[in-house]
């Protein structure tokens, strides 16, 4: 039996068994992948209510751009109520030709906002009255800009950082335990090399590393959280398996460190959580200080996060993945060899 | 005995940690086949001799020989020939009893077969699919060892395989231990138990503070003691005179239960004792290991 398929057969079982680990490797990012998702689904998309009271030209036109929301009242004192009451921020009374705006003094952006719509619909509509075609013309169209909906920059985030925790942790924790119940000098006892036991082992992180993939990106693109793949989203696979390989090394050096399971834990979760904090997972970086932009360049878990942006939501191709690739080839040499320095088989 | 015959050559190893010579000067060397044990209380170097012969620790001075081969440094080609069960019962997380004995037989490649022929030598076919943290303490210690004979090894090193075991589940192991030895195997093993190291093995180190203080069979060791054995009688059947008058007690003692006679020639004590139809209650006691190692350190044993 090949002892390379065997022991990786070995530790997916273990992973498999060990409740703990499947719900920090899977439900626990997908919670707040939901969570987040769920808050943050409507964050720029809601439109501005104004109570309406009558009917016209003017006001059939505004409900078919759909600039903002109409809420019809039958009379004048009822939907000026609700603008006292704060519940809107205006209302529009139509009398035949006339047309009033009651506005709350409380919001002026948002009254402004309303103000300059409305008058805009009716500068139109008296516009195309006169009969004249208009001097200045203008037309609009959508950008995809670089600010992304929630969705969108939460679930490469979500995703990164999920690979990072299982791989830290997933190395960590088994060297810890390995060194503790000297399985290790076990297998040293053995004619296999320390290759085939390395490499086992990160095969199982990286076979899990493709399965969050797959469910976190299934999940989010459930209709309630709308998440859209863009173009080249299979780029995402060598980036996750080449962030395995990182943190896995990056769990190496911890559990060299220390000395019971509960420590390594500590330790890992202090590594860990600020640098999620600092790369993205949970916002975007570009909206951060810049200070804390060029810190969080430190991390490799940014740079992965840049790279899952690029190329699962941004429709960026496989130069997106020069810079993230290359980073996280180089923390993975530089860590797991001074990991293999520290590496200690018995305690 | 030759040295090419002998399955562990081991000649004056030393290891100190700071000042404490944990094994200081220690050498024998094991035949093939033999069921040798190295005996002594917490502490005297047992396990620290163990894993240098066992190549785990590099000794800081003297020689290691296990058949003809150096066991250190790692030496490949010397480890499928070895099966080890340290100390600590090291297992992979999470697997039952037959994926610990597949797993670690994949490491020798071993074909998946011979892990339900282990689990049957070791009485564990019952369990072969329960976790290792299910098994009780006698069942690990079984499944353990099952994991260092899974590859089939010449010679079995066995770190304290009884200890904090139940008498029964201890009774059990002893069987498994013969069963190994009837299969040609050398076994190298350490014990604290006096009683089992006595009915277990064909030579017996006795170890305290690191060195070797005797060597030799137990049924050697314990004649060489030229300790007196100890006949006891219910008391009342025979006075303490009429006793000491026996031809060759050398001493006759009672207390309120019984009359104890001590005697070098046991034979005509008890054939003097048959004739006077003396022999009730009749117990007769001779030196253990226990006496040799009171002897050779002037101190009880304890374990
Ligand atoms: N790695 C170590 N560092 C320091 N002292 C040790 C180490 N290993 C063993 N010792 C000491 O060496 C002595 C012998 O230990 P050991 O060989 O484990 O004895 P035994 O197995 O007979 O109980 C003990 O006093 C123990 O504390
Ligand atoms: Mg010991």
């Amino acid at each position: 039996m090949n002892a390379f398929k065997t022991l990786s057969v070995a530790m997916l079982k273990g992973f498999l068994r060990d409740k703990v680990t499947l719900f920090f490797t899977f439900l626990f990012p997908l919670m707040f992948l939901v969570i987040f998702g769920l808050i943050l689904r409507d964050v720029g998309a809601d439109k501005t209510r104004i109570a309406v009271v009558g009917d016209g030209p003017i006001v059939s036109a505004l409900r078919d751009s759909g600039a903002l929301e109409l809420e019809p009242y039958n009379d004048e004192s009822s939907a000026v109520q609700k603008v006292k009451d704060g519940d809107l921020p205006a209302a529009l009374i139509v009398r035949g030709q006339q047309l009033d705006v009651r506005f709350a003094q409380s919001d002026q952006v948002k009254s402004a906002t309303v103000l300059g719509i409305i008058n805009g619909f009716v500068d139109k509509a008296n516009l195309a009255a006169t009969g004249q075609p208009p001097t200045f013309t203008f037309a609009a169209e959508k950008v995809e800009d670089a600010s992304l909906k929630p969705i969108q920059y939460l679930t490469p985030g979500i995703l990164s950082w999920g690979v990072a925790v299982s791989a830290v942790f997933g190395s960590a924790l088994t060297l810890v335990s390995w060194r503790r119940k000297q399985v290790l000098r076990r297998i040293r006892l053995a004619p296999v090399s320390t290759g085939s036991v390395l490499s086992s082992r990160i095969l199982v992180s990286a076979g899990v590393a493709l399965v969050q993939g797959v469910t976190f990106i299934g999940i989010a693109s459930l209709p309630v959280f709308g998440l859209k793949l863009s173009g080249q989203w299979w780029l995402a696979i060598p980036l996750l398996l080449l962030g395995t390989v990182a943190f896995f090394a990056l769990g190496m050096l911890v559990g060299a460190f220390a000395k019971t399971e509960e420590a390594a834990s500590a330790a890992a979760n202090i590594v860990v959580l600020p640098m999620a904090f600092l790369s993205g997972t949970f916002f975007p970086v570009d909206q951060a200080p810049a200070w804390l932009q060029t810190v969080s360049k430190i991390f490799p878990l940014r740079h992965m996060n840049d790279g899952m942006l690029d190329v699962l939501v941004r429709g960026k191709g496989i130069e997106a993945l020069a810079m993230p690739a290359a980073i996280l080839v180089g923390f993975s040499l530089v860590v797991g060899f001074v990991a293999s320095r520290v590496f200690k088989w018995e305690e | 005995m030759t040295e090419e015959r002998s399955a562990v050559v081991v000649r004056d190893i030393r290891k100190s940690y700071g000042e404490l010579k944990a094994v200081d000067g220690v050498s024998f060397t094991v035949a093939e086949g033999e069921f040798f044990g190295i005996l002594g209380p917490n502490g005297a170097g047992k396990t620290t001799t163990l894993e240098i012969v066992e190549g785990l620790r590099k000794p800081d001075s003297g020689e290691v020989r296990l058949l003809g081969e150096s066991p250190w440094p790692r030496n490949v080609k010397l480890l499928p020939r070895i099966g080890v069960q340290l100390q600590a019962t090291s297992f992979f997380d999470k697997l039952t009893a037959k994926e610990q004995l597949q797993t670690f037989g994949s490491l020798y490649g071993v074909s998946h077969g011979t892990a339900a022929d282990m689990l049957e030598l070791v009485g564990l076919a019952d369990k072969a699919n329960e976790q290792e943290n299910k098994l009780s303490g006698g069942q690990r210690q079984r499944l353990s060892i099952a994991c260092a004979l899974v590859h089939d090894p010449d010679i079995v090193f066995l770190d304290e395989p009884t200890a904090a075991l139940d008498p029964q589940a201890r009774r059990n192991l002893w069987d498994v231990l013969r069963a190994i030895q009837e299969r040609g195997k050398t076994i190298v093993y350490t014990t604290h138990y006096l009683d089992e190291a006595e009915i277990l093995c064909d030579r017996v180190a006795i170890m305290d503070t690191g060195r070797i203080l005797a060597l030799d069979p137990p049924a050697v060791l314990v004649r060489g003691l030229d300790a007196p054995t100890h006949v006891t009688l219910q008391k009342g059947v025979l006075s303490v005179v009429d006793a000491s008058a026996l031809e060759g007690v050398d001493e006759a003692h009672e207390d309120e239960v019984s009359l104890t006679l001590s005697t070098r020639r046991p034979a005509p004590v008890l054939s003097a004792l048959a004739e006077r139809g003396a022999l009730d209650g009749l117990q007769v006691r001779t030196a253990t290991l226990e006496d040799v190692f009171l002897n050779l350190t002037g101190r009880e044993y304890r374990a």
